[in-house]
């Protein structure tokens, strides 16, 4: 009994000592960063914002620095982070926003390299993160310059029910998709009694069409892996836009607003995702948020109905000597799949955070570790599964492992499904890299964007918005000097000779 | 410095001589009245200069962005200058489309109109050259007769003919359309308010309430209203046929729809402004016009209007002033789409600079400016002036 005693004092005072130290270590590292305030800027929440600003209280609690996460409205958040970090007001610490814009600001000296923070960091797990954002979204010019939270790029749903209903599989081309498309329009697809939509892809201008235009012509322009580029040639900086390529790709997609609802022209990817969610729509593209947002309470509608394949491909590829679309063939489409060339597109990149080399040292040290606690697995792997955070997966852990999906509800065969879709574009070696060159906003944002709102409003032809558009790309790069923006694509695209 | 001195020597009893005191005197006298008569240019002063530092500069500082290429970089950024190259871009380069619209071949009915107006402008100038001449009357009356126009050339080669409106254009159709109506209802409400009928008090607070609303509120608001799908009224569309109908599809209905927006929030400013400048119409007119049997229309056209004018002709000016500058409207309800279709001059100059091409934006608001001062002048001027004298 009296060894029972000693023993249990002696695993009290192990308790005790052990409490007591993991409270002196707690409360060290508490202290640690306690005069210490991270402002974040970032787009509007709950969507990205409010995670951030959820786990920033953990990380307060952790370590003591407290977290303000700041919003501006997506189209200003680039122009008003630049603003900031190149006016000498600093005000910002860390910018959440997409990896592309970083480009720019690395040109300028805006952000820290964050190689020899990486190297200290013993949780990050770096070899977890899914290669092509391990490699391109978190790098630029061969150094890590931001942490990835949210792993981008856009995939094709579809109603597993009303397609099975129809005898229909899912679209692999854009051919099937219209075909599927237009069969299952006017069909009263969630029991509302109205007739709903065959196709819903977000068509508004100044908004996110631009990105589906790029996901569309990805797999008509990039044949040749990701170093191909779906953008300019990397050698002349002359665009790869006016060419049957790109103007198929704006004929589809204008095409599909015919099986879509009457006021798409006018609708981004909220109204979208709401008639996603709503059960409205028999096909959508999107990013990798409607898995998560369908095992939501909004999204009972298509609970378990839902399927997500990698995005259409084509058997017509770009000859870039002619400007024609040609038949693939093992030589113009060396990574076809079935005589199909996919690339997926890498829209957006994904929502990476950013810190601003002008920041006091300790600030960007607690900035930086607040950056990898989001990023690490196990954070991200519950975030990734929650649809409301606008977070989508981008380790190797999240796509391997369906466990946590199916905790936060998926059901088994769905989460197989989304996963596998999401690892079939992230394996592709034909993924399609989004614009990562200064003035990348300007190029796609502004004049893609434009032109291609006009050829959606009847004002244009697509032939005149793709000449438009190589018209509007020439005058950017010619603004911002075709030498080192050449030199800047190719290191976009990996190309280091 | 003698003078303080001597002020100082004040100071101490028993040091100053009433020699001393009789030289001051005058000259005291004398710096107070030059004070005096001076004294409101002092009292103003510091309000100009604030007015000269917050107004002028940044006039001064947005006229050099125009003619400069501004990128932002670590530790500031460069600038580089290029001439008139962002005007010129607006007028024959790129943005051409955007600014002034897409042209078509002149089609006979913009024929007859550019040669009605061409003769109309010249008979015009013609008239007041042979009439009562003044250098600066007739340099005014040039810069708005080529400035009216060109419009109408403008007009005629997009609009009448087939071609687009750039955002010029729709700038005009929103000030000048948006304007009329605005003006015909308030006006209307302001004569129906001011009659003495039940409940006036309770409608002019309901007619006043949408100029107290946020205009990015009454942006929201109206894009639900109007979507025919998910919004509020959506049962009412489905029951009117229109369920299918989508307004933001198409230039006219995206414009129209935004108008409507427009005007609901500024009818009541017209109204609340005419509603006292018809409340101040001695009643005694309007009996006496009753009294010799004038009818209604006579009494509005002979009494309430010229009573009215003044008022009526400054209100348009400052709301003429203010839809010139319309942006939030278009920019939440339909982010200028479809294509260019309902995007103003500020729309495009805010978009330039989203994209960082403070170049542009700068150029495109000196435009805007020009536009603005020329049509306005030339409004109050030659229309508002021309009704006072003669009346």
């Amino acid at each position: 009994m009296r060894h029972h005693y000693t023993g249990l004092g002696r695993s009290r005072l192990a308790v005790a000592t052990a409490v007591a130290g993991v409270l002196a270590v707690s409360s060290a590292a508490q202290a640690q960063y306690n005069d210490v305030t991270i402002n974040i800027l970032t787009r509007p929440g709950p969507v990205i914002a409010q995670r951030m600003v959820e786990r920033g209280e953990e990380f307060t609690k952790m370590t003591g620095a407290k977290v303000k996460v700041a919003e501006v409205p997506f189209a200003e958040l680039f122009q008003k982070l630049l603003t900031d970090w190149s006016t000498g007001t600093n005000s910002i610490d860390v910018g959440v926003f997409a990896s592309g814009w970083g480009v720019e600001m690395v040109d300028g000296g805006l952000l820290e390299n964050l190689d020899p923070y990486i190297a200290k960091d013993t949780k990050i797990h770096l070899q977890d993160i899914a290669p092509y954002f391990r490699e391109y979204n978190q790098k630029i010019a061969g150094k890590t310059h931001l942490i990835t939270i949210d792993g981008d790029f856009q995939m094709l749903y579809y109603r597993k029910d009303i397609l099975e209903q129809k005898g229909l599989k899912a679209p692999r081309n854009w051919a099937e998709y219209m075909n599927v498309a237009k069969a299952t329009h006017g069909m009263d697809m969630n029991g509302d009694g109205d007739a709903d939509y065959g196709s819903c892809i977000f068509k508004k201008r100044n908004a996110q069409s631009y990105f589906a235009i790029m996901s569309i012509a990805a797999a008509f322009v990039q044949t040749k892996g990701t170093g191909h580029g779906i953008f300019f040639d990397p050698e002349t900086m002359e665009p790869k836009v006016n060419n049957e390529a790109w103007v198929e790709a704006f004929k589809i997609y204008k095409s599909t607003g015919e099986y879509g609802p009457a006021d798409e022209l006018n609708q981004d990817i909220g109204d979208t995702r709401a008639l996603v969610t709503g059960g409205r729509c028999a096909l959508a593209i999107d990013w990798g948020d409607i898995g998560p947002l369908s095992i939501d309470k909004d999204g009972a509608a298509i609970k378990d109905k839902m399927g997500a394949v990698i995005m259409p491909g084509t058997s017509r590829v770009l000859d870039e000597a002619s400007g024609k679309l040609v038949a693939c063939n093992a030589t113009t489409c060396p990574y076809a799949v079935d005589g199909i060339n996919y690339a997926p597109f890498a829209a957006f990149g994904g929502w990476s955070g950013a810190i601003n080399a002008k920041s006091p040292a300790k600030t960007k040290q607690a900035a930086y570790e607040f950056l990898s606690y989001m990023n690490q697995a196990a954070q991200s792997n519950v975030d990734v599964t929650m649809g409301w955070t606008g977070y989508n997966p981008y380790r190797n852990s999240q796509l391997d492992n369906t466990a946590n999906w199916v905790k936060a509800g998926f059901s088994q065969a769905f989460a197989e499904n989304y996963l596998g879709a999401i690892k079939d574009s992230l394996n592709s070696p034909n993924m399609a890299s989004d614009i990562r060159i200064p003035g990348a906003q300007q190029y796609t944002g502004v004049v893609l964007d434009r032109e291609l709102a006009r050829f959606l409003a009847d004002e244009i032809t697509a032939e005149e918005a793709v000449e438009n558009i190589e018209e509007g790309w020439e005058e950017i790069t010619e603004d911002f000097g075709r030498e080192r923006q050449a030199t800047l694509y190719k290191l976009s695209l990996g190309i280091t000779n | 410095m003698t003078n303080l001195g001597t002020h100082q020597d004040d100071n101490r009893p028993g040091t100053i001589t009433p020699v001393g005191v009789a030289r001051m005197a005058p000259r005291r006298t004398r710096i107070s009245e030059w004070f005096d008569q001076r004294a409101g240019t002092y009292f103003i002063m510091p309000a100009v200069v604030m007015i000269l530092i917050f107004s002028i500069f940044p006039l001064v500082a947005s006229l050099i962005m125009s003619v400069s290429r501004i990128r932002l970089r670590g530790g500031g950024y460069n600038v580089r200058y290029v001439g008139t190259q962002n005007f010129e871009k607006q007028f024959f380069g790129s943005e051409q489309f955007h600014f002034l619209g897409t042209f078509a071949d002149l089609s006979p009915i913009a024929w007859i109109l550019i040669l009605a107006s061409a003769a109309g402008i010249l008979w015009w100038l013609f008239r007041y050259v042979t009439t009562r001449f003044s250098v600066i009357g007739f340099a005014g009356r040039l810069v708005t007769a080529s400035m009216v126009f060109g419009l109408i050339v403008l007009f005629s080669a997009t609009l009448v003919s087939g071609g687009r409106m750039g955002t010029l254009g729709v700038t005009l159709f929103y000030v000048f359309v948006g304007c009329g109506v605005q003006f015909l209802i308030g006006l209307a409400l302001a004569l129906l308010c001011s009659q003495q009928i039940r409940g006036r008090t309770f409608f002019r607070i309901v007619f006043f309430i949408p100029l107290m609303v946020t205009p990015i509120g009454i942006g929201y608001a109206f894009r639900m209203i109007a979507d025919t799908t998910k919004g509020p009224f959506s049962p009412f569309w489905q029951w009117a046929g229109l369920g299918d109908f989508a307004w933001a599809a198409d230039a006219w209905t995206a414009r129209i729809f935004i108008t409507v927006g427009d005007s609901w929030q500024w009818i009541p400013f017209i109204f609340v402004i005419l509603l006292a400048a018809c409340e101040n119409i001695p009643r005694d007119f309007v009996e006496a016009a009753e009294v010799d049997g004038a009818s209604q229309r006579q009494i509005f056209f002979e009494i309430t209007w010229p009573q009215i004018m003044p008022v009526a002709a400054s209100v348009m000016l400052i709301r003429m002033i203010e839809a010139f500058k319309i942006v939030d409207l278009p920019n939440i309800m339909t982010s200028g789409g479809p294509g260019i279709a309902t995007e103003s001059m500020s729309l495009h100059s805010l978009f330039a600079w989203r994209s960082l091409d403070l170049g542009q934006s700068a150029a495109i608001s000196y435009l805007l400016l020009f536009v603005t001062v020329v049509l306005c002048v030339s409004f109050f001027n030659l229309v508002v002036l021309q009704y006072v004298r003669k009346t």
